[in-house]
């Protein structure tokens, strides 16, 4: 039903979004999810058509977002960031105006509107102004307006921002209910979130889509190798010499920043992050190379990364883990 | 085309709605109003003439301040609120987008010339007013203003910052409004084509009771360059 394909987008000289590539089919959830300023609402913008892709292309239900972009317009409904609402409007006269401009047959129009109104619990405030109202319902007002003509294909950024508890879960439910026939793409920088609503999580970050699997997976994939959190006492480069030449070690990161100069007088203790194979104990050897190195082993402790730990290594640190198991 | 139309006339009603569920239209009414009625009883009592011809020049006049107050907000405020998003990711063209907005403008612009309608009544009653003269020299502020109305659309969408756009028509407009007396003073064929280009210099005829098609094509194609222009600097922004 989606498919981004490779897609890139530069603002001027800074990049916003590098070669994101994905699809999602009908029936799918896909959560992006990413720090701020990762590149999700860019991904939306050019996904809706709103911003054209430096390179690459978008297809939406078929259609090609630039070749043939009305088509690929009518297949989409969108929920920008910022709810885009009039606030001069009723909220009925707001989700009707949207009906007329998308497209939805004047026959059917009535029961549509009713339809979203009472889905979103707008129906007691269908006659204020949307000027007047709480964040909360205005954010249920753009929903309103995403969802108004049925699209195929939905786009929401950050639906549940500035909603109260119980309406976050009744969105999340109601998003739930849409997925299962739907394509739904929605971002959010709240984990549980992500992971209770969508099928598939890709992980973005600086505008690169650094993992994309099921919750389920990315969270079980570092648990699957072991991983262990050492600090040993050594000019780090040795260390980390010495680390890399265990047999059954995958790969070797420092994680206490190295803010002290790499050839110092006296070897500091440094922490690392140590990822083995599947199915290989590498503590004993670990033990004796580096008590053949004369570098002290001071502190093992195995690691379970949960997705929220997943989720800040791979966003947070310069080269990320490879989660290629 | 009957689905454009229907898309085109949503645009066009919500826009209206703004000028008229907003204290705006009501203001500019009354302003319009005091300053319309001021000139024609005064023009009436001083000159003793049943003729709308002057009052018609002075609407246009006044129209001239008024019409960049109208349009500054059109697009500036689209931009600024992040409904153009809403407008650019709907199955929305450009031009539908921009001519729903220009004719928005133009109903009010009609609407607030309806209300003028009791100055000929005025006449009609104290009088024998010529009935042409008054409904030609209607149709030639309609078209003016409309011209107007265009142009200050077109640096709304230049800019998200309303006062910008409200400077910027204006200047134009009465650059545009006194460019023939450049034409008067370079003469030849360069002056001929600037007075053909003032906005002031097309409205003549009208209150004469003559309808010149030279003139009405003047401002209908004045209209079309400005929706085209407002068209293009959308499309630029989705592309920059």
């Amino acid at each position: 039903m989606l498919e981004v394909r490779n897609v890139t987008k530069y603002y001027g000289d800074s990049i916003g979004v590098d070669g994101v590539d994905f699809r999602v089919g009908a029936g799918e959830i896909l959560g992006l999810l990413g720090p701020n300023g990762a590149g999700k609402t860019t991904t939306m913008r050019i996904i809706t058509g709103f911003l054209p892709p430096t390179q690459g292309t978008v297809e939406v239900a078929g259609h090609d977002i630039l070749e043939d972009s009305l088509e690929a317009r009518r297949a989409i409904g969108y929920l920008p960031e910022n709810p885009p609402i009039y606030p001069e409007m009723s909220v009925r006269g707001y989700v009707e105006f949207v009906a007329d401009i998308r497209e939805v047959p004047r026959a059917r129009r009535q029961a549509r509107v009713d339809n979203v109104l009472e889905r979103l619990d707008l129906g007691p405030v269908q006659n204020r102004l949307v000027g007047n109202l709480s964040r909360g319902y205005r954010q249920r007002v753009g929903l309103a307006q995403a969802l108004v003509h049925d699209p195929a294909v939905l786009i929401l950024d950050e639906p549940t921002v500035g909603l109260d508890p119980k309406q976050i879960i009744e969105i999340r439910s109601l998003i739930r209910d849409l997925g299962r026939d739907r394509t739904v793409v929605l971002s959010s920088h709240i984990l549980p979130e992500v992971s209770q609503v969508c099928h598939t999580v890709a992980i973005i970050n600086r505008g690169r889509v650094v993992a994309i699997d099921s919750p389920e997976h990315l969270a079980g994939r570092l648990k699957g190798a072991e991983t262990l959190k050492i600090g040993v006492k050594g000019e780090p480069g040795a260390v980390i010499a010495v680390l890399e030449k265990i047999p059954g070690v995958a790969k070797v990161t420092r994680i206490d920043g190295g803010s002290e100069p790499a050839s110092g007088p006296v070897p500091q203790a440094g922490a690392y992050l140590l990822e083995s194979y599947l199915g290989c104990d590498v503590r004993e050897d670990l033990f004796f190379n580096l008590a053949r190195a004369e570098m002290p082993l001071l502190e093992l402790r195995p690691m379970d990364l949960s997705l929220e730990q997943v989720f800040l290594q791979l966003t947070t640190e310069e080269e990320g883990v490879e989660l290629d198991g | 085309m009957g689905r454009s139309l229907l898309k085109v006339r949503a645009l066009m009603r919500r826009e209206a709605g703004v000028y008229f569920l907003s204290p705006m239209a009501y203001v500019f009414a009354a302003l319009f109003l005091l300053l319309t009625g001021y000139f024609f009883s005064v023009m009436i009592m001083s000159s003793q003439y049943i003729e709308m011809r002057s009052i018609l020049h002075n609407m246009v006049v006044i129209f001239l301040f008024v019409a960049p107050v109208l349009t500054m907000r059109l697009m500036a405020e689209e931009r600024r609120m992040g409904t153009e998003e809403l407008l650019m990711t709907a199955p929305l063209t450009a031009f539908q987008i921009v001519l729903g907005k220009f004719l928005a403008a133009v109903v009010f612009w009609v609407l607030l010339l309806a209300a003028t309608a009791v100055y000929p009544i005025i006449l009609q009653v104290f009088g024998n007013p010529e009935v042409i003269p008054i409904l030609t020299g209607y149709l030639g502020v309609i078209l003016a203003g409309s011209t107007f109305l265009a142009l200050g659309l077109f640096a709304s969408s230049l800019t998200d910052n309303q006062v910008i756009a409200g400077v910027v028509s204006f200047t134009m407009l009465l650059i545009l409004w006194v460019i023939g007396l450049a034409g008067e003073s370079a003469g030849g064929v360069t002056g001929q084509v600037l007075k053909n280009l003032s906005f002031i210099e097309h409205l003549q005829d009208f209150p004469k009771g003559i309808i010149d098609f030279s003139d009405v094509l003047f401002y209908l194609s004045a209209i079309a360059v400005f929706l085209f222009l407002t068209t293009r600097s959308l499309e630029r922004r989705r592309w920059s």
